[in-house]
């Protein structure tokens, strides 16, 4: 098939995979890794410098920025004007207008508030941001999101962290077909299976940290996710065949013998 | 002079330049973040930013996540 790379505002990248660079057991391990994901694209965290402990080494020691675009995100924000506060300090810190934007509305579930989220992305998007929120699988939030200035819309698969794979995929065909821009079905993937399925769904890419941190073979589980998405995708685009209630056969019905 | 420095006291000499606190307290430049007193800095105005006796400074760096 044609080439077909995923674009986002005025971006253009190889991998439908984007992975994230918390929780792994080392730097090291994250940074192979990273390698056997193909990804293009990781996500990080801003936080305090740690100044009474300097001796600690810098995460982007482990990421070769030269093959790895980073996507600061806003994670742990509960308000909107938190999540504009860090993500114009970490394009200072990262020297680019992109922002994965989360604002969450409570701690046990981490789900999106989305009236803040909407609020952060208007005021980021006329900050020159290229907003990439994290959003409830609500494809009327997503439409929202993206009449905002949203560049692409990351509905959730399950909740941050729960490896329960795609709990409502109708919702993500339907954002699919609701969406000019790209749809990202970020959070909620398990094993490479949900990350098939999410791209088999119609997503354009598919975002992910704990399903390959949180493996107890990182590297090989990367390697795993990169495979899914492919396979997903692929098959998204082949066009599977339809359903059906009853069998119909493979092999000729004619010519058999002793008929 | 005392100064906030990310949530806590902190007693350094001065008033200091943004870029000289920065390599007082042996942080690369180009990995951070600096807000002065509420105001997210450019890298370009570190040297000439003067940090003064009650001033809150914060610096932040990309760190794990997803």
């Amino acid at each position: 098939m044609a080439s077909d790379n995923l674009v986002i505002a005025d971006r253009t990248f190889q991998s439908r995979l984007i992975i994230g660079t918390g929780k792994y057991p080392s730097n090291a391990v994250m940074a192979k890794a990273h390698e056997a994901s193909g990804a293009d694209m990781v996500t990080v965290a801003v936080r305090r410098v740690n100044i009474s402990d300097r001796s600690k080494e810098s995460l982007l020691d482990y990421i070769d920025t030269s093959k790895m675009f980073l996507l600061p995100n806003t994670a742990g924000c509960y308000t909107a004007d938190e999540a504009v506060r860090t993500a114009q300090l970490g394009r200072e810190a990262g020297l680019s207008n992109w922002v994965k934007l989360e604002v969450i509305g409570d701690e046990k579930t981490l789900f999106p508030d989305n009236e803040q989220l909407l609020e952060a992305t208007r005021i980021l998007a006329r900050d020159g941001f290229v907003v990439l929120p994290y959003t409830t699988d609500d494809p009327i939030v997503c439409r929202k999101l993206q009449d905002a200035g949203a560049a692409a819309v990351m509905p959730l698969g399950a909740p941050i962290g729960s490896g329960l794979g795609i709990q409502n995929p109708n919702n993500i065909r339907i954002i699919r077909e609701f969406s000019r821009v790209p749809v990202i079905v970020d959070a909620g993937v398990g094993t490479a299976s949900d990350a098939t399925f999410a791209m088999e769904l119609g997503a354009d890419a598919v975002l992910m940290n704990s399903a390959i941190a949180g493996a107890q073979d990182p590297v090989a589980m990367a390697e795993s996710m990169k495979l899914a998405v492919r396979a997903g995708r692929l098959a998204y685009r082949a066009g599977r065949i339809p359903r059906k209630m009853y069998a119909t056969a493979s092999s000729p019905v004619e010519g058999l013998v002793g008929r | 002079m005392n100064i906030t420095l990310n949530g806590d006291p902190l007693d350094v000499p001065g008033p200091v330049s943004v870029a000289a606190l920065l390599e007082t307290l042996a942080i690369d430049a180009r990995r951070v973040a600096v807000e002065h007193n509420l105001v997210i800095l450019k890298r370009a105005v570190f040297d000439q930013t003067i940090v003064r006796e009650g001033d809150n400074v914060e610096i932040v760096n990309f760190v794990g996540g997803g």
